[in-house]
This record gives C-alpha cells, structure tokens and sequence, in this order.
C-alpha cells in the first residue's frame, strides 16, 4: 500500500475511480468523454498491484460524475469503485452497477439496426448477463458483449 | 388477453397463448379454404405495409383479411411514399395507424416492427423486418408440425441449409426448442447456426454435417435455400448445394412418418419428385399461412 501512494499521488478534489479491470482505463477516459486537454489533472495508473491482482486506476480531479456517466463506466468496468474525494478525504464512496435497462449510452453494432436510423428514438438494451457483460438491443435483439459496447459508446 | 396485443417476435407469445393460436386456426381452416363464409372482421381495416417485396406473406394476409370480410389498405412499393421523401418510419405509422385497426409491417431493418409497435396504438404484427423476426413464419411453422404428429414434444427436428442467414430458422430453432422437440443442425460450415441463437435455445442441439447422418430418424427435415450470394465463388457453391439437395432416393430412407418442410420459395434444394411423395408438406405449409395470419388477426382484433 505504501508503495502506491507513492506512485499515484492523493488528490484534493474530485473523483478516483478505482478496481478497473487491467488494462480498460483507457477505455473508462474513453467512455467519460475525456480526450485532449480538459482542463483538470487526469492521474492513470495501469497494472497497480491490489488485494485481489491487478487493476487501474483513474484519478480525476476537480470533477464529478453524474449517475449516467457511472453507469457508462459499469459496462465496462462491473467492479469499479467510485470515490468521491474533497479536502483530501473520501466523502462518498459506491460501487457502479450494471443497470438492468442501458438506454442512450451505447449505439447497437448492427448497422441495419431501425436505432441507426434517422428515427425518434434513443437506443435501449437489456442486460442479458453482467459477468461478462452481455448487452441485448431492445429493437434488432443484437447482442453485444465487453469489446462491441467499447467501441460503441455514445 | 390477445385484444391489442403486438406479434413483434415470436417470444411476444406464452405458450398458452400459441395454443390459443393454433386453436382459433383450426377453426378458420374451411373458411380459408373457401369452403365457409365469414363476417367476422367486418368493418375492420387492415393497414399492410410493406416496405419491401414479398409475394407470399403480403398475399397471406391480404386473403386472412379478405376471408373473414375485412378490407386492406396498404402498398408493396415504398418509392411511392413520403418516405422516400425523407418521412421516419415513427411518422409513417403514427399516420396509418390513425386510418386503420391493425398494421402488418414488413420492412428491410432490423427493429423496425418493434418501432412500430411502440408508436402504433393499434396492434401491430411482425412480417419480418430484414434478418431479424418473422413470427407469423414461425407460428405456421409450428402448427404445421402439431397439425401434423399433434405435439411438439420429444420430435427429432432436423433444420437443413443456410442456417447462418435464414431468417426463419432462427427464431423457429429457439422455439422448438422451448416446446421440447430435440433439434439437429446441417449446413455447410460457412452457414452454421449463429452461436447467439445457439445460446438462445433451451437445449443444446445436435450438429451434423451430413444429411445421411440423420435421414433415417428425424421426425421433420426443415429444409432452407441455399443462395448463391453467398458464395464468393460459384464453383464453391455448387460444391456446396449439391450435398445439402433432399431428393426422390433420399427420401426413401426417411422414416414412414417424417415429413419434409420448407419456408418457400425453393429452387434446387427439394427435387421436384419429392412433390409427389407422402413427406412433401411444403405447399400444405404455406396454406397455413391463411388460417393462421386469420387466426392472428381476429385475435388482435379481438373478435374471438
């Protein structure tokens, strides 16, 4: 534990989203919509030893999530925390669920999928299964798991 | 319990409920063959709409409604609309739906009939929408095989052909399965069973790649055609369709009782001399086609 404080430095403000699968951090920055210069501290760490193997970290400071942008993080992250950090303390801590219904945050992969076109409506799925995640498109029944829902993040 | 329902997919309907199906069908086979006279949906317009060309359903249903005294509004060519015009598809039913009791939708998208169904106050039944669902096909399907050995439960059912992009199998694979019958796969390795669907099955089913390998006790042979789109290259195909032709000399291995279906429109996969044998049940499965979209609509309509 020592050892990683020194490696990712504790923040004053805003959010640590912690026990993301190895390697998918990138993809939960991805998902948050935070590419280039966002005008907060962005911390990553990759492949940080934990209790239970290995697992990433995102450090966010200076930013809060609203329950859409964790659920978002839950397709691809099922076990992440979510810590919510002011004056150097975690004042809010939860774990991101896998929501029953996934609606407006993932696009159906199948391009012949009616969602894909010019119509009023917003994409919805089912969770078929949340260990792996298995998503299944509410119109075409297209079933999408971890990979498909990454790239297809609204 | 049926009045308003939407048929989006063939998992829309419990058991009881197809029973119930079958049941009103039963009824309304001598009145599709002609042989009675029905009032029944009098009064009650059908709104068909087809987004794109199909002979054998839009005309099912234009003779279901006719049948039972009903009236049919609709069109075959999509060109002609305002959604060619750039119209959504949510608009083009909020509209037909005000001038009609029942929509039937065939169009090329996945998803589309469940749209319909969402923005449609009047029911709303599926007649295939691209390579998803088509649960009228599926529910003839069906009672052509209880009409047939009067049960579902324990057959050897046998699905031949494309399996990867036939429609029809798909959902019909998944419901057998769930009304007991043990389902055997043949096809050419490039069209196998999606997995998906596989997964979707309530039992795992048997994969053959011969049809010799079970010509001698399955119950029903499921036969699908093979197209030639396919197949980037023509000599592969005729490679391939070759092995998966039911023929007269086939068929005189198959049990006394078995008999041969197929969704039409067939092209090479059934030799004409199979027509005359006791298997044949292709065009009496088309019949159903009437009876059954019959039974569907007074149904919805709930006039029974």
């Amino acid at each position: 534990m020592e050892e990683q404080v020194l490696k990712v430095q504790k923040i004053k403000n805003g959010i640590v989203i912690d026990h993301i699968p190895c390697g998918m951090a990138l993809k939960v920055l991805k998902i948050l919509g935070i590419q280039g210069d966002i005008g907060s501290t962005v911390t990553l760490a990759m492949h940080v030893k934990s209790r239970h193997g290995w697992k990433d970290i995102v450090k966010i400071e200076d930013r809060h999530l609203d329950e859409r942008e964790i659920d978002k993080i839950a397709l691809i992250a099922p076990r992440a925390t979510v810590n919510v950090i002011e004056d150097y303390r975690v004042v809010k801590k939860h774990r991101v669920e896998v929501p029953e219904v996934v609606r407006g945050i993932v696009r159906c992969m199948n391009p012949r999928c009616i969602t894909n076109q010019r119509e009023p409506i917003e994409p919805e799925f089912y969770t078929v299964s949340k260990e792996p995640i298995i998503i299944k498109c509410k119109y075409c029944g297209r079933e999408m798991g971890p990979e498909d829902i990454v790239e297809n993040i609204i | 319990m049926f009045k308003g329902k939407d048929i989006v997919a063939i998992s829309d309907l419990t058991r009881e409920e197809m029973e119930r199906v079958f049941e009103v069908a039963r009824e309304m086979i001598p009145i599709a063959k002609g042989e009675k006279k029905s009032e029944l949906l009098r009064g009650y317009i059908l709104a068909n709409l087809f987004f794109e060309p199909s002979t054998r359903t839009r005309m099912s249903f234009e003779a279901a409604m006719y049948r039972l005294g009903g009236k049919v509004l609709g069109f075959t060519n999509p060109s002609s609309t305002s959604l060619s015009k750039g119209e959504t598809l949510a608009d083009t039913i909020r509209m037909v739906d005000a001038y009609s009791d029942v929509i039937v939708i065939r169009h090329p998208l996945e998803g589309s009939a469940r749209l319909a169904a969402e923005f449609a106050e009047n029911p709303v039944i599926n007649a295939g929408d691209g390579a998803g669902q088509h649960p009228t096909q599926t529910l003839l399907d069906i009672f052509t095989i209880v009409q047939e050995f009067g049960h579902v439960e324990g057959l050897k059912i046998t699905l031949v052909g494309d399996l990867r992009y036939g429609r029809t199998v798909h959902s019909l694979a998944i419901a057998l399965s769930y009304l007991g019958a043990e389902i055997h796969l043949v096809s050419p390795r490039t069209l196998k069973m999606p997995k998906h669907i596989i997964r979707e099955m309530k039992t795992e089913p048997e994969v053959h790649e011969r049809i010799e390998d079970v010509i001698r006790d399955s119950d029903v042979f499921y036969v699908t055609r093979i197209q030639k789109e396919r197949f980037p290259d023509p000599t592969e195909y005729m490679k391939v369709a070759g092995s998966y032709v039911i023929s007269g000399d086939m068929v005189k291995k198959m049990k006394e009782s078995a008999i041969i279906m197929h969704p039409l429109p067939r092209v090479d996969e059934i030799t004409p001399d199979v027509d005359r044998t006791k298997h044949a049940r292709y065009f009496q499965q088309a019949f159903y086609g009437v009876p059954i979209r019959m039974a569907l609509l007074a149904l919805v309509l709930g006039v029974v």
